[in-house]
């Protein structure tokens, strides 16, 4: 068990209580308590399997590029339909956003609060930041027409960076919640908050790690 | 991660700087490769290959697949054996091409 907050066996155990009139509610079990065949707490584990379908997902929609791509008699280069320039800084925002993620669970084991709700808060900041620099981009290929009707390149361009901004988004509202209403649990549950805080690092760094192979797939390419 | 302390979460933080940097330094190398317009094969390998580096640093040192239980070692390895099953799928389409009489 982690000694850097105390541990509440009220909150840590399995139990069912009793609440006004006939509402039973009972307590999540190893939000923080690691389970002694899994060696996690749960959530952790629930993420993960999360991201393995998430990989799922992501690798039908490269697998369908690779075969479009190959299947193409011609296939434009990512650099002369797209935005290096913007889409390198947005690789460097979306990295950055990954380090102020981790900085922030960092904070909170080290027990410090207020560096938590700063990093968070860089943290969407970043992706807001990615959002706004992708709807620029967006904006110009619509402005040209380049819609996804297009061509296959925009096709598939348009499919798998949508899919991965509406990821973006999700992690937005997650953390958001996390940085603001989600962050009194601090005060009654830090070890849960912590690991709460945790878990949606895990999924927004696979976020980032998603765009780290689209980047050069449909841009450098 | 829930056993570490306070003392080793900042030698962590001395890591996650160090991977941003490399993260950061392996995107330039990245896109100053793509200037150089290789030829197909040659910029899809090399591209792959760092994306592969920067990919492993984050799920390594981010994620913290580096000291992970076992359990998720087999999600995870599971995963990656239908990743490669699906990534098999358009090699498999092509070395069955319809020729046309």
């Amino acid at each position: 068990m982690n000694t850097a907050f105390p541990v509440n066996p009220e909150t840590t155990r399995l139990k069912t209580k009793q609440t006004k009139g006939l509402r039973h509610y009972m307590q999540i079990p190893y939000t923080v308590e690691l389970r002694s065949d899994t060696g996690l707490f749960n959530a952790k584990l629930g993420v993960w399997l999360f991201l393995a379908s998430e990989v799922m997902l992501f690798g039908a929609l490269f697998s369908s590029y690779v075969l479009l791509r190959v299947g193409a008699d011609h296939w434009p280069h990512g650099w002369e339909e797209l935005n290096i320039p913007l889409a390198t800084l947005n690789t460097v925002v979306l990295i950055s956003s990954s380090v102020t993620m981790v900085m922030s669970w960092a904070s909170l084991k080290m027990g410090s609060f207020k560096k938590y709700k700063m990093y968070m808060g860089l943290t969407i900041l970043c992706a807001l930041i990615f959002l706004v620099v992708k709807g620029f981009e967006y904006g110009h290929k619509f402005e040209i027409g380049h819609y996804p009707s297009h061509d296959t390149f925009l096709a598939i361009y348009f499919t798998l960076t949508g899919l991965h901004g509406l990821h973006v988004i999700g992690g937005i509202v997650l953390n958001s919640y996390l940085w603001g209403p989600g962050s009194r649990m601090w005060n009654s549950q830090p070890e849960r908050f912590t690991n709460r805080v945790e878990v949606a690092g895990l999924y927004w760094h696979f976020v980032d790690l998603v765009w780290i192979f689209l980047f050069p797939v449909l841009y450098l390419l | 991660m829930s056993e570490t302390h306070a003392e080793d979460i900042k030698k962590h933080v001395r890591t996650y700087i160090m991977v941003f940097v490399a993260l950061l330094a392996l995107t330039i190398v990245t896109v100053t490769v793509s200037t150089l317009h290789l030829s197909t094969f040659a910029a899809v390998t090399v591209a792959l290959i760092i994306a592969a580096i920067k990919g492993s640093l984050v799920a390594s040192y981010f994620m913290h697949l580096i000291s992970e239980k076992k359990l998720i070692y087999a999600v995870l390895v599971l995963t990656v054996v239908f990743f490669v099953g699906l990534m098999f799928l358009p090699v498999s389409a092509f070395s069955d091409k319809i020729t046309m009489p």
